[in-house]
């Protein structure tokens, strides 16, 4: 069976990667795993889900009919957290939202995105939200 | 009124440009310290002290205030936007603020906490003004033996009725006096605890004990547990109130200033007390007028009412400190330590010695009060963006003004060994729960309570009873006893307040001190 990984956040980005996700896992009839990582080094994260964001999560993917797990963590580096879940589950593919940036603005803030594209084993697919 | 005319004179003084500006980085950093959770105000004054020496005094008290009340207005958001009271004093505020921000209400919350601030605030400095010149007056006559009294009834208090576990509370208060006792004996000249270290017997400098102890030793045990599920702030918007809510505030601001003030200006002060015995009634008397009793769903009343009377308190812990050079709390502590730091005196003499700085300081006390309200009303969104800087970036600035600032004291390579140890002493103290107030006070006031000691010994000749030859040192050393037995008593006939008490701290994270 197909496995999608897709990094999630609650926001616009992680609603654009999870949509996406779930389209793919339907043409693949494949299954989603869902991570939602921290860095968990601030008081506040609001690209951390709580309970009952994930809870509404998985309200919304139950009627979905494809087999969705979803999964938190806490580590150093968010991009390693997701390419480690993908490792573990054998991912086929990636899905993650990507922000619009400059070139300078990419230099200025370190990404994610970048680090989960050089270091995936498997394909990413990047999407962004509708504009 | 004499008072009201050196006030006056000091609002003269006060309402310069550049004093003004000083106010308003006091009441910025502040706010920003106050909103941090495991950062105060005694840290960042604590952090300011080699930096201010370059300053006159009055500019560099003026900030001091500033940083003062604005850390108390910063707690407060903390508390109602993510409920993690950034300080004892804000627990109670946290109960029925963070609530209320839950059921959307948080615009009211955070609007009757800065309105009711301010107006204790104000209250509380005005009625500074009058008792401490008054108090001062007193305490110029009193002598040796009943000061030694008063510092001895401060630290049983700050150490005893404050902090959870009387055992901890004396070893702070005990590695405080030790701390303070290093260095050369100021009469004779031996040097004691000194090791045969030239650089020890010098004696150790407030400011690296301070910087160590809250900066360094905060910075480690935060290293020691960087990651932490994050938290969701509330979103709020800018502060306001309905016609409604200011009808159901100000009874409570009022009653909380009532309360607050007194327990601040006792030689033995706090805020925790005042602000739980002002949730409680504010409380009852929600219940005794029935119907729509909101208490445990989010009172407006329950935030007004504690929240005025934690300002109020820090507005009366300026009593002692001013007129009898007894501080009350950690901030004040530091404040007392800059103000040996300039070479002025502490004491009742303070009054009559330094006019200028005292009523500049009042004045300035009140211009910062108001520049809070005006300032963060409709900042309060930008605050809350506060908490979401990473840990790594924050501690790593606050290092490094700690490492500059005990360097900078006395340019000497030693102090920041010293610093080490002093933060490890702090990683230490937080990983036992030992409170952190009781050890700056036993530094702080350990040498000053020795020049007492000393002195009335020399007046009597070495006779020890002369400690109790007067009869305002009496007095105290038997409200000392009260203080001492009272609560056991108390606990053994009534268990059920400890049971309260218990409940509240569960509810605080972390204990961050003022």
């Amino acid at each position: 069976m197909t496995t999608i990984v897709v990094g999630w956040t609650p926001d616009e980005y992680g609603e654009a990667a999870l949509a996406r996700a779930i389209e793919e896992a339907r043409l693949r009839e494949g299954r989603v795993v869902v991570v939602n990582a921290t860095r968990g080094d601030a008081l506040v994260d609001e690209r951390y889900a709580d309970d009952e964001q994930v809870a509404a999560l998985a309200a919304e993917l139950g009627g979905s009919g494809i087999e969705v797990d979803v999964r938190r963590s806490m580590g150093a580096d968010v991009g390693d957290q997701v390419l480690s879940v993908a490792g573990e589950v054998s991912a086929d593919l990636i899905v993650i939202g990507l922000r619009r940036r400059s070139p300078v603005g990419k230099l200025l803030m370190g990404s994610v995105a970048q680090r989960i594209l050089l270091g995936a084993d498997c394909a990413v697919l990047a999407v962004k939200p509708p504009a | 009124m004499d008072s009201l005319n050196l006030l006056l004179d000091g609002f003269g003084a006060a309402l310069t440009p550049e004093n003004l500006l000083y106010a308003a980085i006091g009441v910025f950093l502040g706010t920003f310290v106050g909103v941090l959770p495991g950062i105060g105000p005694a840290m960042a004054i604590a952090l300011l002290l080699p930096v201010t020496y370059g300053l006159d005094p009055v500019p560099a008290f003026i900030m001091f205030a500033g940083i003062y009340y604005g850390g108390m207005y910063g707690g407060s958001t903390t508390s109602i936007l993510l409920n993690t009271p950034g300080e004892s004093a804000s627990v109670m505020t946290a109960l029925e603020g963070n609530r209320m921000a839950k059921a959307g209400r948080a615009a009211q919350a955070l609007a009757t906490a800065a309105i009711g601030s301010f107006i204790a605030g104000t209250i509380g400095t005005l009625l500074v003004v009058f008792f401490a010149p008054a108090l001062a007056g007193v305490a110029v006559k009193i002598g040796a033996p009943s000061y030694f009294a008063l510092m001895v009834l401060s630290m049983v208090m700050v150490t005893s009725v404050l902090g959870g576990s009387w055992m901890r509370g004396f070893i702070s208060l005990f590695l405080g006096l030790t701390i303070g006792l290093v260095g050369l004996d100021l009469n004779t000249g031996q040097s004691r605890l000194s090791f045969d270290q030239p650089l020890l017997a010098d004696r150790i400098d407030v400011v690296v004990v301070a910087v160590g102890i809250f900066a360094l030793g905060e910075a480690l045990w935060v290293a020691a547990h960087l990651r932490r599920s994050p938290l969701h702030v509330i979103p709020v918007g800018r502060p306001w109130m309905g016609r409604a809510d200011w009808k159901r505030s100000w009874g409570p601001w009022l009653r909380g200033t009532a309360y607050g003030f007194p327990f601040g200006a006792l030689p033995a002060g706090g805020s925790e007390l005042p602000t739980f015995l002002s949730y409680l009634t504010e409380k009852k008397l929600a219940g005794r007028r029935g119907g729509d009793d909101e208490f445990g769903r989010g009172a407006i009343e329950g935030v007004a009412g504690p929240e005025a009377a934690n300002n109020a308190a820090a507005a009366g812990t300026f009593v002692p400190l001013l007129a009898l050079g007894l501080p009350v709390t950690a901030t004040s502590a530091v404040m007392l330590a800059a103000l040996q730091g300039y070479g002025i005196q502490p004491g009742p003499g303070l009054m009559t010695d330094q006019p200028e700085l005292v009523w500049v300081l009042l004045a300035s006390l009140l211009i910062g009060n108001f520049l809070l309200l005006v300032l963060n009303l409709p900042l309060a969104p930008m605050w809350a963006k506060l908490l979401r800087i990473p840990r790594p970036q924050l501690y790593a600035g606050i290092l490094f003004f700690a490492a500059l600032g005990a360097y900078a004291t006395n340019i000497q390579a030693f102090d920041l060994f010293l610093l080490l140890v002093m933060g490890l002493l702090g990683l230490m103290m937080r990983r036992f729960g030992l409170p952190v107030l009781p050890l700056i006070l036993g530094v702080i006031l350990g040498p000053l309570m020795e020049f007492r000691l000393r002195e009335a010994m020399a007046i009597s000749g070495g006779e020890v009873s002369a400690l109790w030859s007067e009869p305002l040192a009496v007095v105290i050393y038997v409200i000392v006893a009260i203080a001492v037995i009272a609560p056991l008593v108390v606990r053994r006939v009534r268990p059920a307040p400890a049971a309260v008490a218990a409940d509240i701290e569960e509810s605080t994270e972390e204990e961050k001190v003022r």
